[in-house]
């Protein structure tokens, strides 16, 4: 499954103009099948100009809200929830991930009783950039999160080796972030032409092969790439249909990316 | 922050510079024509700082001193803010600025003293940050929208406060620095980490004031007399 990331894409201010081109890419990821909208209150205007596409599009109903709660005081998170809430205009919100491992302690404790309650559906942790794999894992094994949210992408592939097995074993669904590494990947690739083998896979884009690479890990349950583009919002999803890599196929694409 | 040798400056970049250069567009489109008036205080101030040192200096910081004011709530707090939520901590210390500047004027805390070398360059920074700086937009390409007006972005406020510095005497001048130099560190950070070329333009106006400042206290040591 392709989600939406927001980090710098919708943090676009009161700027009219750029708020109703994130509402067309909004509009554009849920008539590809999209589902899965992930912000933080740290993304700047990105949670209002979410609300904004929400209420511009009829608050489509396959939409999953994944936010997070991002603050080190412990008892400021269920307030910046209903803040966040209020500004997605959602009822509540499927998924609340303590963001980039911040005071998770007391958030977790504030969570999961919120989840008991039925004020949010899953409970989740996150990082970024490979930080803090060991205490993610240590989280990963001792607390009942539903969700976890890391990097990983054809270059960065630390979290093959405990926390994508370990997820899995455990039954917590992945999120992973920045699959293009902030579209240092996409830009570093984009003139160089694509392996004639991954035509065999239905690919146009290095976008494209990039995400069936991370989709099509076992361990994986969506990917959520940013963009500013409807065009590329459309690829994006594009490449969670289709042939998917095979094992052998998958050390292939990473090889070849690391080769050029 | 934990590991946070492994923050880059990109991790802290929460906005395309699309989005901000948008911004500029956006707020001069809605402060238009107070350019005109803004720009018109700026050549003023230059002027009574070349013609009539002795008399205006307070009304100079007056000026500077609503425009710190203005600049931080029409700027920082009520548009910046809105891509970047660091700007609504960054507005109050504009708002400082314009006190201390408040200050200046009301105790006569400044005094113009054009003969000083450090003048000239004085003279050089604000005269850059109120005729060269809203060139630079049109010059790279983003049209004269996006420019960045004195009285109006915070870049040539800053800019220009440490040429008026660089002019001035007085006990409250070492008050009135860091404020503007923290603003040109943090705004040429920013631009820098974006990839713009014009982020020599805060760090050129620090560097020069730095220079400047050094070179007038090496002066001063040097003519006084020996103990």
């Amino acid at each position: 499954m392709v989600g939406l990331g927001t980090w710098i894409t919708f943090n676009v201010g009161n700027d009219p103009v750029l708020r109703d081109e994130c509402a067309d890419v909004m509009a554009a990821f849920f008539e590809a099948g999209g589902r899965m909208i992930d912000s933080s209150p740290m993304y700047g205007s990105s949670q209002p100009v979410v609300g904004y596409g929400l209420q511009k599009l009829g608050r489509p109903p396959a939409l999953f809200s994944a936010e997070k709660v991002w603050t080190f005081s412990a008892t400021a998170g269920s307030a910046q929830i209903e803040q966040s809430r209020r500004f997605w205009g959602v009822p509540k919100f499927d998924l609340v991930q303590v963001h980039n491992l911040l005071a998770w302690k007391p958030h977790l404790q504030m969570l999961f009783p919120m989840k008991s309650a039925g004020a949010v559906r899953y409970v989740g942790i996150t990082t970024s950039e490979g930080r803090r794999h060991d205490l993610l894992e240590q989280i990963m094994r001792n607390e009942p999160v539903d969700f976890v949210q890391f990097s990983y992408n054809v270059v960065d592939r630390e979290a093959e080796a405990r926390l994508l097995p370990l997820a899995a074993e455990r039954g917590i669904a992945v999120i992973v972030n920045r699959p293009f590494r902030q579209g240092e990947l996409t830009q570093r690739l984009k003139n160089k032409p694509l392996p004639e083998w991954a035509a065999e896979l239905g690919v146009s884009s290095w976008a494209q092969l990039m995400l069936k690479f991370i989709l099509s890990h076992p361990a994986v349950t969506v990917a959520i790439p940013a963009t500013t583009r409807v065009d590329h919002v459309r690829e994006n999803l594009s490449a969670a249909a289709g042939t998917m890599p095979d094992p052998a196929t998958r050390q292939r694409i990473a090889a070849h990316v690391q080769a050029l | 922050m934990s590991e946070w040798w492994t923050y880059r400056a990109e991790d802290f970049l929460l906005f395309s510079p699309r989005v901000y250069w948008r911004m500029f567009e956006l707020h001069n489109a809605t402060l238009w024509p107070l350019h005109v008036v803004t720009l018109a205080t700026g050549l003023l101030i230059i002027l009574l700082i070349a013609w009539r040192p002795e008399t205006w200096a307070r009304w100079i910081a007056l000026i500077l001193a609503i425009l710190w004011i203005f600049v931080g709530w029409s700027f920082l707090w009520s548009r910046y803010a809105t891509i970047n939520w660091a700007a609504a901590y960054i507005a109050p210390g504009f708002f400082v600025e314009g006190a201390l500047l408040l200050a200046s004027s009301l105790l006569d805390g400044l005094a113009f003293d054009r003969r000083r070398p450090a003048g000239w360059i004085g003279y050089l920074i604000l005269g850059f940050a109120i005729a060269g700086q809203p060139l630079l937009a049109p010059l790279q390409g983003r049209g004269w929208a996006a420019s960045e007006v004195f009285g109006i972005a915070p870049d040539p406020m800053a800019i220009a406060t440490l040429g008026v510095v660089l002019l001035a005497r007085g006990r409250l001048l070492p008050w009135l620095l860091p404020i503007p130099v923290l603003w040109c560190l943090m705004s040429g950070m920013t631009l820098a980490t974006m990839g713009e070329p014009q982020a020599w333009a805060p760090y050129g106006a620090v560097a020069l004031t730095a220079m400047a400042w050094i070179w007038t206290i090496i002066r001063q040591r040097g003519s006084l007399p020996a103990a």
